[in-house]
């Protein structure tokens, strides 16, 4: 399997079946909001899939990872079988990569075929089948549904002067067996190099800056089990971004997003180090560049005074 | 080559002589250091087996130690005592007591999967890990760590509605692992949102925190979820050798 056929990705994205996740119903309202701002300025529609669940996260997975599977399965049963979609976007990358693991795990792993079939059986839907819809996350879903050509042409307030560290996280690319889309040569995405939101920024007008920490750990998982290791992993994002002369981190996942804003403000007071970078949604950055307001696009609801950078630059 | 076999090196195990002549020689200090004699007798020969009974051990078995893992560790570099690659070495010839050196660290791997991604066997040290961790709670070595805490708190709440709210997984955690709430950072976090966000979205977040989010018609998924849990639960005791839950 080489993954779906981008070529005719801009028809098919044109309307998907939008899974924002838990995440994006509590700390990250904001990536919820820009997403659907933006689609709405891009002429790209969402229907939100009906009554969905949690996609397991890592924590249910740490319990038995074919409930996590199961979960998961459920969310692409209702986009196939009740939605009749062919593609479902989940902007989060804990709920992209968990769905993308069921694909895989369904695909491949008879034992979970079994487990997911007598679970769902018994739950009274529709199992779902392997290959019956496409994941895509909101990177995909913009880049190759509207492209930085056409994204370029419809830039009203150009990011022109800022410089952003594009973060990427673990899950967006690992492992890389459950991405079998990815490193497939030109215009296909990196497990390596990431680069998808470095193209839509850069199309803004944003200025990238070399970030070597774009798919480092900020340490997710135990961000408050094991805060420590967490505040040591952010801090380091925080500085390499800073160090590379960033005015901000674009980010493109809830977890990621209000890691590094919590373990900021935490390694301020129990470490006392001050870092001053802000971090933005990358769907925050595109609709500042789309001629949406702030308020739009709820940069007020970052823990991080994304605003005051924006400012900075003449952006709002 | 890694060095397989660390304990031999450790202080305790080496000895160096303040006075020493051997054969007319004189070998005295640390320029002639000596590694303890040592017999190993208690290998425990169903280490691998078990760990590769829980779930992400499975392919334990295919590692040949090349060290990538460990390499590409996230957690590594915070703490050099992290050493996945040791620790499978460890699990497969059966050294248990030299692996429960580490039984309170173990659990601290943050899944990034960057081990995953480098081994070139397939070996799923990121699922090693977990498995490790797990298998040192059930067999009563460590306590139910943080992460465990945390995974629970999780797991109940999206098995009982299908969905879980944030602010209840925080309180959640906080009272199970008997942490208080008002931590400084918290607070300080909860302040500079509070400055800003826009009074309906304050609002908004108030009622999820009263109404709890659910999945419409979930019942039938959390019984068919809890009653494969269940299964599991016991298929994983019996493979550990452990007595059922509630047995005396």
């Amino acid at each position: 399997m080489s993954g779906p056929d981008v070529k005719d990705a801009k028809a098919r994205y044109r309307r998907v079946a939008y899974y924002p996740g838990c995440a994006l119903e509590g700390t990250g309202h904001a990536y919820n909001r820009s997403t659907k701002a933006v689609g709405k300025a891009l002429g790209l529609a969402l229907d939100e899939v009906p009554n969905w669940n949690c996609c397991g996260a890592m924590e249910v997975k740490n319990i038995d990872p074919k409930v996590q599977t199961y979960l998961s399965s459920r969310v692409l049963s209702i986009a196939a079988n009740e939605m009749h979609a062919s593609v479902v976007m989940a902007p989060c990358n804990g709920c992209y990569h968990n769905l993308k693991k069921a694909e895989y795990d369904l695909a491949k792993d008879e034992s979970s075929r079994e487990v997911v079939g007598r679970i769902s059986e018994k739950a009274g839907h529709a199992t779902y089948q392997a290959g019956q819809v496409e994941t895509i996350h909101a990177l995909d879903w913009i880049k190759h549904g509207i492209g930085e050509g056409a994204l370029r042409q419809r830039v009203s307030n150009s990011l022109k002067g800022l410089k952003v560290a594009n973060y990427y996280g673990c899950m967006y690319t690992r492992p890389r067996h459950i991405f079998p889309e990815k490193d497939q040569g030109p215009g296909t995405e990196s497990t390596s190099q990431p680069h998808f939101m470095d193209d839509l920024l850069e199309a803004a007008g944003a200025t990238n800056v070399d970030f070597p920490l774009k798919t480092a750990c900020c340490g997710g998982a135990h961000t408050l089990s094991d805060s420590d290791t967490s505040t040591k992993l952010v801090l380091n994002i925080l500085r390499a971004a800073e160090a590379a002369g960033a005015d901000v981190i674009a980010t493109e996942c809830p977890t990621c997003h209000s890691g590094l804003e919590m373990h900021q403000v935490r390694a301020e007071k129990v470490l006392g180090e001050k870092t001053s970078v802000k971090m933005l949604y990358f769907t925050q950055l595109l609709g500042i560049a789309l001629g949406l307001s702030p308020r739009n696009v709820g940069v007020q609801e970052n823990v991080s005074d994304g605003l005051e950078a924006l400012k900075e630059k003449g952006l709002v | 080559m890694p060095i397989h076999e660390k304990s031999l090196i450790r202080p305790e195990n080496i000895r160096t002589h303040d006075k020493l002549v051997l054969d007319g020689v004189d070998v005295s200090g640390h320029w002639s250091t000596f590694i303890e004699t040592r017999v190993v007798s208690d290998y425990n020969e169903r280490l691998q087996e078990e760990i590769a009974a829980l779930p992400g051990g499975e392919y334990i078995h295919r590692c040949w130690q090349c060290g990538s893992c460990t390499n590409s560790c996230t957690v590594n570099a915070v703490n050099p005592d992290f050493n996945p690659r040791y620790w499978i070495y460890l699990i497969r010839v059966g050294m248990e007591s030299e692996l429960l050196r580490d039984k309170d660290i173990i659990w601290q791997c943050v899944s990034c999967n960057k081990c995953t991604y480098a081994c070139p066997r397939d070996v799923f040290p990121e699922g090693v890990m977990k498995a490790t961790a797990h298998w040192l709670e059930l067999k009563g070595h460590t306590p139910k760590s943080r992460s465990t805490m945390f995974d629970e708190e999780f797991s109940e709440q999206v098995i009982a509605t299908g969905k879980i709210e944030e602010g209840r997984i925080i309180r959640g955690f906080f009272a199970r692992s008997a942490q208080p709430l008002r931590q400084d950072w918290l607070i300080e976090m909860g302040k500079r949102l509070a400055r800003k966000l826009p009074f309906k979205m304050g609002m908004l977040l108030g009622i999820a925190a009263l109404i709890r989010p659910r999945t419409r018609g979930w019942g039938r998924s959390r019984d068919a979820i809890a009653s494969y849990v269940g299964e599991q639960e016991q298929r994983q005791r019996k493979a550990l050798s452990l007595p059922e839950p509630g047995a005396k």
